[in-house]
């Protein structure tokens, strides 16, 4: 899922200064599984905007707030209460805000910043396994990323930092390339060591990032 | 043909050194520096070292190798992707630099501006090979060079990682992308240098052994909580923090690390910080 925190109170503060009355937008998938945008998030956030002296014309948790058409829809299921609001105020993932910002004309302010795609180790632990980058290579390497879990997604082995198989970057995290040399030895295979991995295909993660199922899959 | 490849395919035991760019345009120190090398084969140049922002290396080394002083470029993977990289090995080989050291990088977080975004289009292994490939003739999708540089690449290594086996593969893959020569991270003890020399007989690549000036316990302490793969034994910190001249001793354990590696590997590569006039003392 897409890992998000609430922004600083000072800055949301000074960007919403402008406005006396405002719609709030939450999401019900990653934004309230990571206890950002959920119904108690913007429960929290229409009571602090209270207490600023704001008005809170109206609140609605979309089911995934990317969905474009969805969020269409649940938009005009309110369209009273978001006519009224001076603006909307999202906590949803970056794609959640331009999902609510392409449906409305008012300004739309985002509550969150979005970090990663993360994993869940356990309730309110998440760590970054997968970086989206279109070229996988977690086959060679036993199910274990180093373009994201290597701190400089090193593809042919660790760099000279690695000290008693810690990151250098961070002594508490193991070097991505120790777990991925100690569990292909667990499985017996040489996997990415077996040749010289080459430079990485960065064109696959072009932005903006496109993509269609072809006809007949849909 | 440069004289470090020159002398190591003779069999002479080298001596590199290093300097680093100044933070600013002043080039009158690094001058100034260039002068105390004396005995030196051939100076390293680094690269923005430690993630700090500095003069460029290519500049440096091309100012250097003009006035007469041979270079090892330094190039790091942290601060320039794949067409940076490209084209800046093939400006410096128009300044006659041969030399290379080819570098992962230390990561951005260490340096003086830890929001940059690093770079790491490549690992080290690549860039080797994209080196091969420019001696060759061909950049790295295939096209042919109107005029092709000529290189001497080299690596480096830390024989102090663990584990080692999977610190040594990774050298073995750079000898396969073309290393000629490898310049190792700073080593303290012979017997850590004698298991890495030994599994580097085989691929008969020469090897250079980092010798880093440590001038007080303080410093040898800060080196092992704060600089990547450095560490400096604990019998070392204790002679260091009890001599009554921490400078002197110092100078003793670099001047004896030199010694043994005369007898184990092909060079040493002097990392004095800025205690360059301690070089024919560490050399005596």
């Amino acid at each position: 899922m897409i890992i998000s925190e609430l922004k600083p109170l000072e800055d949301l503060q000074k960007t919403l200064s402008d406005f006396s009355s405002l719609f709030l937008v939450g999401c019900a998938a990653c934004a309230t599984a990571c206890k950002a945008g959920g119904e108690e998030e913007v429960f929290k956030l229409q009571e602090w905007l209270l207490e600023q002296g704001k008005d809170v014309t109206g609140s609605v948790i979309i089911d995934e707030a990317c969905h474009i058409m969805r969020a269409a829809r649940d938009l005009r299921h309110h369209k009273n209460a978001v006519h009224e609001a001076d603006a909307l105020v999202v906590l949803a993932c970056g794609s959640g805000v331009q999902a609510i910002s392409s449906n409305v004309e008012k300004q739309v302010v985002g509550g969150l910043n979005s970090m990663f795609l993360g994993n869940v180790r356990r309730f309110g632990h998440y760590e970054e396994m997968c970086s989206l980058c279109g070229d996988c290579i977690l086959n060679e390497t036993a199910g274990i990323c180093p373009v994201t879990t290597c701190a400089k997604g090193l593809l042919n082995g660790p760099c000279g930092g690695m000290e008693d198989g810690r990151c250098e970057i961070d002594p508490e995290i193991d070097c991505a390339w120790r777990l991925i040399y100690e569990r292909l030895q667990t499985q017996q295979r040489q996997g990415v060591f077996a040749r010289r991995v080459p430079p990485k295909n960065w064109s696959r993660r072009r932005k903006p990032g496109r993509y269609r199922l072809k006809d007949g899959e849909s | 043909m440069s004289h470090l490849s020159a002398q190591l395919a003779d069999g002479r035991f080298v001596v590199t050194a290093e300097i680093a760019p100044p933070k600013g345009t002043n080039l009158a120190p690094a001058f100034d520096e260039a002068k105390k090398f004396v005995g030196v084969t051939a100076v390293n140049v680094t690269d923005n070292q430690g993630a700090n922002m500095r003069l460029s290396s290519l500049a440096l080394a091309a100012r250097l190798q003009q006035s007469g002083t041979e270079t090892i470029l330094q190039l790091t993977c942290r601060d320039r992707n794949r067409m940076a990289l490209q084209s800046d090995l093939l400006g410096a080989a128009s300044f006659g630099i041969e030399n290379l050291l080819l570098l992962s990088g230390d990561h951005s977080k260490f340096g003086d501006q830890p929001d940059a975004r690093p770079v790491f289009d490549l690992d080290s292994v690549q860039l080797l090979d994209m080196v091969t490939g420019l001696m060759a003739g061909v950049d790295m999708v295939g096209k042919p060079l109107n005029g092709v540089p000529r290189f001497f690449p080299g690596a480096a290594a830390n024989p102090v990682a663990e584990p080692f086996e999977l610190m040594f593969q990774k050298v073995a893959k750079k000898v396969e992308s073309g290393a000629r020569f490898f310049q190792t991270q700073a080593v303290f003890e012979r017997r850590t240098m004698e298991r890495f020399v030994s599994a580097m007989r085989p691929l008969g690549v020469p090897v250079i052994a980092g010798v880093l000036l440590v001038r007080s316990g303080k410093m040898a302490r800060f080196l092992n909580d704060n600089i990547p793969g450095v560490k400096v034994p604990d019998d070392l910190v204790e002679r260091l923090d009890k001599a009554p001249d921490p400078m002197a001793e110092g100078i003793a354990i670099a001047h004896e690390t030199v010694a043994w590696a005369r007898d184990v590997c092909q060079g040493v590569h002097l990392m004095t910080l800025g205690h360059e006039d301690k070089i024919p003392a560490i050399l005596a």
